[in-house]
């Protein structure tokens, strides 16, 4: 392995380790839950996507072979994610609704779907009873 | 909602029978591989088992069938996914190192929508989460709205314009 190769690797593994620096130093510093709740999405694109690409570096540069575990490593973040920070966002603004008054509305006669109130909720379920009845 | 999902097999043809998500197929074929980080005759062999078995037997979850247009697009959105991811990464690390926190104007943004599947709002949705500096809170009861959380910006319309002129426009040529 020659030392352009230990280069690229160590320059993937410094940007990769900023991004997840910054993105804890985030989590610490930005005020709010939802303003925290951005922090770690570098740590997981950036962060992790460049010590996996320096991970597949060294592994081509010295065995010769090419691994794609790190790939699926990145597919399975990607997919994973958002999903967390979905959910983290809904149990968010279940507890937070009545504080949170900068929340616009979608439409006037429609509303974030976690949103939907208990009394609404039970009010179209028995107007479908009704029907149903009927 | 029973009569729009339809059990009768004398209806289906024999594709739709043992074939119900082409796409989920060819990506479990190649989801397997990439596990065992090798091709064999094996391990194609256990690959395609896991890749036809599969979509028959979660086929009842799913009962639409969904088809990939334009696979040029796909590469297309991939490309310009990865690149807004990098550039904010940057944008949001400086924002974190050096900005006030006082000053950082975090505020919520509703996104109007055209899409209508469930498939292309999943993958809207997971984008504008990946892209660091939004991350997207919720629908509208009639998935008609996104609601997008924005940790710094300025005016929401360059942040719907984005949206919809970026991912929007070409998911709309990829999936219905």
């Amino acid at each position: 392995m020659n030392s352009f190769f230990e280069a690229l690797i160590a320059l993937h593994i410094v940007v990769g380790a900023f991004f997840i620096f910054v993105g804890s130093f985030g989590l610490l510093k930005l005020p709010s839950f939802m303003s925290r709740l951005h922090a770690p999405s570098k740590s997981t694109t950036l962060g992790v996507g460049g010590c996996l690409v320096a991970s597949m570096l060294q592994l081509w540069a010295a065995a010769g072979t090419i691994s794609v575990h790190e790939t699926l490593i990145t597919f399975f973040l990607f997919m994973t994610a958002p999903v967390t920070a979905h959910f983290l966002a809904l149990a968010y603004l279940h507890t937070q609704r009545s504080i949170d008054e900068s929340l616009p509305k979608p439409s006037p006669n429609s509303n974030w779907s976690t949103l939907l109130n208990e009394e609404s909720m039970t009010h179209s379920n028995s107007v479908r009873i009704s029907e149903k009845s009927k | 909602m029973e009569e729009t999902v339809s059990t009768s097999p004398e209806r289906k043809s024999f594709l739709q029978r043992w074939l119900p998500h082409p796409w989920t197929t060819v990506s479990l074929v190649l989801l397997w591989l990439a596990l065992q980080n090798s091709v064999s005759n094996g391990n194609l062999l256990v690959a395609l088992l896991l890749g036809i078995t599969l979509p028959i037997y979660t086929s009842s979850f799913w009962p639409q069938r969904q088809t990939l247009r334009n696979p040029f697009t796909v590469f297309e959105l991939v490309v310009i996914v990865m690149w807004d991811i990098g550039v904010a990464n940057v944008q949001v690390a400086w924002l974190v190192l050096f900005k006030d926190p006082s000053q950082i104007r975090s505020r919520w943004v509703s996104v109007p929508l055209e899409i209508v599947s469930s498939e292309a709002l999943t993958a809207l949705a997971a984008i504008v989460s990946l892209t660091p500096g939004t991350i997207s809170s919720d629908f509208s009861d009639d998935n008609r709205f996104l609601l997008v959380h924005c940790l710094d910006l300025e005016d929401a319309d360059s942040l719907i314009d984005s949206v919809k002129n970026r991912y929007e426009k070409r998911l709309k040529r990829i999936l219905i």
